[in-house]
């Protein structure tokens, strides 16, 4: 039990996933200001802006709903923990970890940091963070339909193993999957899933500054915000660890390099795109996206 | 979804300005848009009755921080009409070379903000970087990278000297391959054209009723443009041509503020080349009464300035008029059926410069209601210009 507790709060749970994630935030932040010929932030900027708005006050829209604009930071941080957790442990001991079914769990708790976001915007009672909100809602119906068709060309592929230490385990014998034809189209599938699931230039239209001022995170301050900004950063490090996991021969800590490569995609596509509309996400996404991923799962079905 | 308003402004990320736009939108889509300003007027024309000839072109440079030199420009213009004389021939060609590296700068400043207000931060920035060697130029023969004081009444303030000559030719055909580079990726990404091709278009007729001015009506298609149309300082003197897009959205107002940058840059050269010996100011001693409008094709468009002088040492009225004043309103036009996200960026492409454009609206604050409308305010002023004329 004790162990269990301490797997999900320190190692590689809750504080491990944050310290990689906020220096990852930090190289996303300095190679995005190399690329715009700026000099970027030290390498423990993130540490001390969460600091920073940790002990910042609280204040709270007298016409909101209280409980659930304190609670829904904590239900998106406590889904995003319990994925890293999940994540780190099979890629850490492929051989004992893991339960069977854990992808399907992975896919529904990684939707629960979107989902957090609504509610607390909601809860929020701004007509911007309500905007937001209903942004948030279209990009999660648009991106999540080619992120589960994807999700089945691994399983597939690996002949219907529905266990993450399985389809290490698989690919350790027969070769990662984003080598074969299918896997590596699902693979740039999900990346631009993950692009929209972590809220990144060209897909955060939900938070567009410039037009909706942050939209669903404009009443938050201090430490709640904090907390969406950490769920933010643990996202940053989970999802690209659970790409690899199902099409790259899952990850240790020899192979950081796959990390950082999808890292600097991630940085790269975040800094050489226009935010689109919301309606040109959508179609994007259930357009172009969806029909690659149906491509994909009928060359998996079909062996390539 | 009903019926809710979006407010940009009066504080909002989108502009650094203060401005008001209440956007009344139904779900996602913009059904109404009142358009309110005025939340930093300063009294710009009654300081200029107060300050004499000289002062006035310093304190109209003040107006506007980015198209610094366009007011003072329309100033020496008016002072120019009321003379009835022309600054020597070399202050003409420096009046021109300052306007033009102004364009030059302005338009890609817009180009850096479009990128933000897109989300593409990259653009904002490397537009800005590459402006900075423009602003090096205005460093160097002015002093200053803003508010460079060179117009003065009857002539510049300060000479440019030959050995720059060489130094500012070659920065601006530097500057032409970046451009060359901005061209394209505006023209070529298909994220950027998805954002902007057919987003918010001013027709041609829309520009007439709006008298919509500068690259936004050019890029409608209208074909006007107060360098060709009413030539002044030295711009029938060198070869360049205007630039008018037929498309009318936000797309095409880009398009002919880059197609502007090449023209201003050759405009700027060939001055350089063209520039003749001689004195730089006419001296001017007193202005004599009577009446002088002096115009300047700003970044932005047309902008007017009447000069009312009655012997003294100061005007006795002083009337500008901006470009953004006729281009704000064009958006009720534009930005009425699309959707937010697109009115943040139309409502900037018009290039809006609110501090150049601010009015007064006399309110009684306890019934909100309006104590003058327009027609009151045109009566007022008309009953003051002809107090003027019988002094």
């Amino acid at each position: 039990m004790l162990k269990y507790l301490f797997n999900f709060i320190v190692f590689p749970g809750f504080l491990f996933t944050v310290i990689v994630g906020l220096l990852a935030c930090w190289i996303d932040r300095k190679v995005t200001a190399r690329i715009q010929w700026r000099a970027g932030p030290p390498w423990y900027q993130p540490f001390i802006d969460i600091v920073k708005l940790s002990i910042k006050e609280i204040t709270v829209p007298r016409a909101g709903s209280k409980g659930l604009f304190f609670l829904s930071p904590l239900i998106g941080l406590s889904a995003v923990t319990l994925v890293s957790t999940l994540v780190w442990l099979v890629n850490i001991d492929p051989a004992s970890k893991g339960f069977s079914g854990d992808v399907i769990v992975i896919v529904y708790l990684l939707t629960l940091p979107a989902i957090a976001v609504m509610l607390g915007a909601s809860a929020s009672a701004n007509p911007l963070a309500s905007l937001g909100a209903s942004r948030e809602m279209k990009m999660v119906l648009a991106y999540e339909l080619p992120f589960v068709i994807c999700l089945t060309v691994p399983i597939i592929k690996s002949h219907g193993l529905l266990r993450l230490s399985d389809i290490i385990n698989y690919q350790a014998v027969n070769g990662s999957f984003a080598a074969s034809l299918s896997g590596i189209i699902a693979f740039i599938v999900m990346i631009f899933c993950m692009q929209a699931k972590l809220g990144l230039v060209p897909f955060d239209a939900s938070e567009a500054e410039t037009e909706i001022m942050a939209g669903t995170y404009i009443e938050y301050s201090g430490m709640l915000l904090a907390i969406f900004k950490i769920t933010k950063t643990m996202l940053m490090v989970t999802l690209p660890l659970f790409l690899i996991t199902l099409f790259w021969q899952g990850f240790n800590f020899l192979s950081l390099w796959k990390y950082v490569i999808i890292l600097v995609v991630i940085i790269l596509i975040r800094n050489t795109n226009p935010r689109v509309r919301i309606d040109q996400a959508v179609r994007f996404f259930w357009g172009k996206m969806t029909l690659m991923a149906i491509l994909a799962v009928l060359l998996a079905v079909k062996g390539f | 979804m009903g019926r809710k308003i979006i407010p940009i402004g009066p504080y909002h990320p989108l502009q650094d300005e203060p401005e008001f736009f209440k956007l009344h939108v139904d779900g996602e889509t913009v059904v109404d848009i009142d358009i309110e300003l005025g939340y930093n007027h300063r009294l710009v024309e009654k300081i200029a009755e107060s300050k004499n000839f000289d002062q006035v072109a310093f304190m109209v440079e003040r107006i506007c921080g980015i198209c610094s030199t366009s007011h003072p420009f329309a100033y020496v213009n008016a002072i120019d009409d009321l003379l009835g004389v022309k600054a020597p021939e070399r202050a003409l060609y420096i009046r021109t070379a300052i306007g033009e590296l102004e364009r030059i700068h302005s338009h890609l400043l817009w180009l850096g903000l479009a990128g933000h207000f897109l989300g593409y931060n990259t653009v904002w920035m490397w537009a800005w970087r590459y402006r900075e060697p423009v602003l090096d130029i205005f460093e160097r023969v002015a002093g200053n990278r803003q508010n460079y004081g060179m117009m003065k009444p009857g002539g510049v303030r300060r000479d440019l000297y030959e050995e720059d000559f060489p130094w500012i030719k070659k920065t601006l055909r530097d500057l032409i391959p970046k451009i060359d580079m901005f061209k394209g990726a505006v023209m070529d990404d298909p994220v950027i054209r998805a954002r902007t091709e057919g987003v918010g278009v001013l027709t041609k007729e829309d520009c007439r009723e709006y008298c919509v001015v500068g690259p936004t009506a050019r890029a409608s298609g209208v074909n006007i443009d107060i360098r060709r149309d009413d030539p002044y300082a030295a711009y029938d003197k060198v070869e360049w041509k205007v630039c008018t897009h037929e498309g009318g959205d936000v797309f095409g107002k880009a398009v002919v503020r880059i197609l502007e940058l090449y023209e201003s840059i050759n405009i700027v050269i060939q001055c350089l080349d063209k520039m003749p010996k001689g004195p730089i100011d006419s001296g001017i001693k007193d202005i004599p009464p009577g009446e002088g409008i002096g115009r300047h094709e700003a970044p932005r468009g047309e902008v007017v300035h009447y000069i009312m002088a009655d012997g003294g040492n100061s005007p006795a009225r002083h009337k500008i008029r901006a470009p953004s004043f006729m281009n704000v309103a064009s958006n009720k036009k534009a930005v009425i059926g699309e959707t937010i996200s697109d009115a943040t960026i139309i409502l900037a492409a018009v290039d809006p410069c609110y501090c150049c454009t601010e009015r007064m609206t006399v309110v009684d604050y306890k019934t909100g209601k309006k104590m003058m409308d327009g027609q009151d305010l045109i009566r007022l002023s008309r009953e003051k210009t002809e107090r003027l004329r019988n002094r």
